[in-house]
């Protein structure tokens, strides 16, 4: 180990003590990677705070050093956002999994940053209350990594993002201290940007989330349909008459397939695609709804639709959806999990393009998606035995992204850029915006300690001048460049 | 070379400031009216080059928000930006530029049965000044503010370059989301010059349900009876003295019953009608006006506080305005505001003055506590170097 991380460890270790502190190679390969597993990075210290003095602590201590940082909550991110710097401090909130406060009449909780969302879900599900934001990974995920992210998951459709159901955060800022960004605090709205910065401004020690009360009643059908343009024309026609579903999924054949072999889900044999709409609310209003979207299904050609009567049947429905990525794994080797954003009124053409660049390219993309809010995952499949094969996926994968801005879309809808990305930004924003964006990085994060080299391709170099930049960039040779 | 005249050189609508034109009594040097976003950056390169201090401008109905400019030299007013970019229908989201009033807006979406789910007490508000000065009503409760509803932003920064953030799809986690950064930022950090919006559709029926309460006990139940139940209010307000009045928005006969059971919540003085009740989305009487905010179980204590005569009304989710008399001496104002305060930071709540006369502007602070002052400075030297964007109208002199 290098001296000055040595000297580093020692500190550290007096701070938190010799459990709290990891150096062991073999533990700290457990590190290595968050869940985006083709990149990877074994971290140089790992430390387990208790609570955010000590968070704060650790990271007075990095930036002493002058040595980066990283957080991870539960390490189920999909791009990289937790990958660890070889020549860093990771900072693990695993340790921090207290619900420290239940208001059900304030409608709000506040949970420590390693408590897993669906937790958060359990302990305030007795007084009819539950935490909104659902990404698949919700049984493990963890609420500072959601906040990091912006995390959505199938029902952000109505319920929006992360970002909607947070009112506030204690942070450690890249500084070592300890703030308070609230939404509703006077002053500019720190919280909003904070949410979804993917830990590059600062760690989350304390988050107040906002309670949703649980819903009346939920409907949840399945239909099925020759095509995906039939689907996709069904979900136009759902959100275009003014229903608004909790969320609408939908899967094409080649992932139908998948999670056929994986967990028998028995959706209709022959399917082109598959629709999941579901609807929530007071009775009488899912009622009617629902009448209309199955009816717009129908219109659309579904050839068979199937309601779920219970709870039961509501899980063997969404079995098929939400085992789609895993099962994925039954029919391809290997595959890429992209997550790309259109408009949803672009559904048909977009999908038209990916059916055309996997016909070109031989490489087969299974579709699954969000398409209540066009925010599309296809798997790009290949066979990492086979030579080419991985760079030929890459090659595909980043042409659906090109699509997705070509239609005016995002090269991300809810796993982040992180390291995964960061060099497609330019394809969607300018040098300037970036720039713009990373004043706000400058302002919390001059020393460019606190999760460097994620999100931006190029970091900016605080205290320079904004405007044009002149000569070589004062990063060259210091810093990555992607 | 003047600034009127280097200005004229990039903006076709440039004139010298008038006193009609004063920001809180501070008058601009120049006011320059850009009618595009090109134009826009150019004067604000202009104004770069000159060091002028610039104060954005919209339809005026919260430029007497936040706190007097420190200088305007150039007031750049909006109001030739006011095109409807784009409303893509299928959807559901809309691209404006900064000018737009929001009743245009919601007019030309009306006629496809969409909406931007904002209160527009002020006749004439801007999209712009709507999110700079992050307002909404009741509807918040059920669709957020502007920080929930802008889905990408345009803003001309200090030195006169155009950058964007987010975009015109809903679900978007691509680089900083500088839409929730500007919401509530006062021009402070950069000019806003278009901003694109997630929109709902507009709901087939709806529904007022009114009750009369007596005293805060009842208002603190009635309110918690409705937020708590299922049936999925789009805003519970309460409006003082004695109304609590909750809208529901749906189909019809969604609508009929979820009307019936929020009647049987409230009790026997209760009444189901199609128009809102008096009062319901506007601003409290008065000459000074404090937003409030904390979680709602905090009514009890705030209206226990303000008593029956107070112009104040609240929203389910826990934020308020409260309306203090012309009348009122400054230093009554200033005693009233410190209880408030007091009595809200108990929840974690707290209490801004939106605006004031000028007499009792002296006596009080506008804004309270700010947590994380040091950390907005930084990013507004970041923003704004120089300090010459609506200098002095924001927290702790920014």
């Amino acid at each position: 180990m290098e001296p000055r991380l040595a000297v580093l460890e020692a500190r550290l270790a007096a701070l938190l003590g010799s459990e709290g502190v990891i150096t062991d190679p073999v533990r700290l390969r457990t590190y290595e990677c968050d869940g985006l597993m083709n990149h990877r990075a074994t971290p140089a210290i790992v430390v387990l705070p208790n609570d955010a003095e000590q968070v704060a602590a650790v990271v007075r201590e990095c930036v002493a050093a002058g040595v980066p940082y990283v957080a991870r909550g539960s390490g189920t991110g999909l791009s990289g956002g937790a990958l660890p710097r070889a020549d860093g401090v990771l900072i693990v909130t695993s340790r921090m999994r207290r619900i420290l406060e239940i208001d059900i009449p304030g409608q709000r909780a506040v949970v420590e940053p390693g408590v897993i969302n669906l937790d958060v879900t359990r302990a305030v599900r007795p007084y009819g209350y539950y935490f909104a934001p659902d990404p698949s990974s919700q049984q493990i995920c963890s609420v500072g990594g959601n906040v990091a992210e912006n995390s959505g998951g199938a029902h952000c459709l109505k319920y929006g993002f992360t970002a909607h159901h947070v009112l506030a955060c204690e942070v450690v800022t890249p500084d070592g201290e300890l703030a308070e960004l609230s939404a509703d605090a006077p002053g500019y709205d720190l919280l909003g940007v904070f949410v979804g910065a993917e830990g590059t401004i600062g760690i989350t020690t304390k988050i107040t989330v906002r309670l949703t009360r649980v819903p009346e009643t939920v409907q949840t059908l399945l239909a099925a349909f020759d095509s995906i343009e039939a689907g996709g024309t069904a979900v136009s026609a759902i959100i275009g008459a003014g229903v608004v579903p909790a969320a609408i999924e939908m899967m094409d054949a080649l992932s139908i397939e998948a999670a056929e072999a994986a967990v028998r889900c028995e959706y209709p044999p022959g399917a082109g695609s598959v629709l999941i709409v579901e609807l929530d609310g007071p009775e009488t209003e899912v009622a009617a709804q629902f009448a209309e979207a199955r009816r717009l299904c129908e219109d659309a050609g579904a050839f068979e639709i199937r309601v779920a009567a219970d709870d039961e049947e509501r899980a063997l429905i969404w079995k098929g959806r939400k085992s789609a990525f895993a099962a994925v794994g039954r029919i391809s080797p290997a595959y890429i999990v992209q997550d790309g954003v259109i408009p949803r009124t672009a559904l048909p053409q977009v999908l038209a393009r990916i059916d055309a660049l996997s016909a070109e390219s031989g490489v087969r993309v299974a579709n699954v998606f969000h398409a209540g809010d066009g925010n599309l995952h296809p798997l790009v499949l290949f066979d990492d035995a086979e030579e080419g094969a991985e760079a030929r996926a890459e090659e595909v994968s980043g042409a659906i992204l090109d699509l997705c801005i070509e239609h005016g879309g995002s090269i991300t809808g809810e796993h982040g850029v992180g390291v995964d990305k960061s060099r497609y930004m330019t394809r969607m924003f300018t040098d300037t915006d970036l720039d713009t964006m990373q004043m706000v990085r400058c302002g919390f994060d001059p020393g460019n300690l606190c999760n460097p080299g994620k999100v931006f391709p190029t970091p900016r170099l605080c205290g320079e001048v904004p405007g044009v930049r002149k000569g070589p960039h004062p990063f060259e040779g210091k810093a990555d460049l992607f | 070379m003047r600034p009127l005249d280097a200005l004229a050189k990039v903006c076709g609508d440039v004139r010298p400031g008038e006193p009609a034109d004063g920001v809180l009594g501070v008058e601009p040097s120049v006011v320059a009216a850009p009618k595009n976003v090109a134009e826009a950056a150019d004067v604000m390169r202009v104004a770069a080059e000159q060091g002028l201090a610039v104060v954005p401008r919209g339809a005026e109905t919260r430029l007497d928000w936040g706190t007097p400019p420190e200088r305007c030299d150039l007031l750049v007013d909006t109001h030739r930006l006011d095109a409807l970019i784009e409303h893509a229908e299928g959807d559901l989201v809309a691209k404006t530029e900064a000018g737009l009033p929001l009743e245009r807006l919601a007019e030309r979406l009306a006629e496809r049965g969409q909406r931007l789910a904002l209160d527009n007490p002020l006749p004439g508000s801007t999209v712009g000044g709507t999110i700079a000065t992050g307002a909404a009503g009741a509807l918040r409760t059920l669709y957020g503010t502007p920080r929930n509803l802008v889905i990408g932003l345009t803003i001309v920064r200090a030195d006169g370059q155009v950058a964007r953030s987010g975009g015109k799809v809903v679900k978007n986690v691509a680089g900083y989301d500088l839409g929730r950064l500007f919401s509530g930022s006062y021009g402070t950090l950069g000019l806003i010059v278009e901003a694109t919006f997630r929109l709902h559709p507009l709901a087939p029926a709806n529904a007022y349900v009114t009750c009369a309460v007596s005293g805060p006990e009842e208002a603190h139940d009635a309110v918690q009876s409705v937020l708590h139940s299922p049936v999925a209010p789009s805003a519970v307000e309460y409006i003082n003295p004695g109304t609590v009045a909750v809208l529901l928005e749906g189909v019809p006969d969604g609508v009929d019953t979820r009307a019936h059971q929020t009647k049987e919540l409230l009790g026997e003085r209760t009444e189901i009608s199609e128009t809102a009740p008096e009062g319901w989305g506007q601003y409290p009487d008065g000459t000074t006006l404090i937003g409030i905010s904390a979680p709602p179980p905090a009514l009890r204590d705030l209206l226990s506080l303000l008593g029956p005569e107070a112009a104040a009304t609240w929203s389910g989710s826990g934020h308020g305005h409260v309306g203090l008399p012309a009348g009122m001496p400054a230093d009554e104002v200033a005693a009233t505001l410190d209880r408030l305060r007091e009595c809200l930071s108990r929840y974690r709540g707290n209490a801004v003055v939106r605006y004031a006369p000028q007499e009792v502007r002296d006596e009080i602070d506008v804004w309270g506590p700010v947590p994380a002052l040091a950390l907005m400075r930084r990013v507004k030297d970041q923003f704004d170097p120089d300090h010459r964007l609506s200098p002095g109208r924001f927290v702790g002199g920014m």
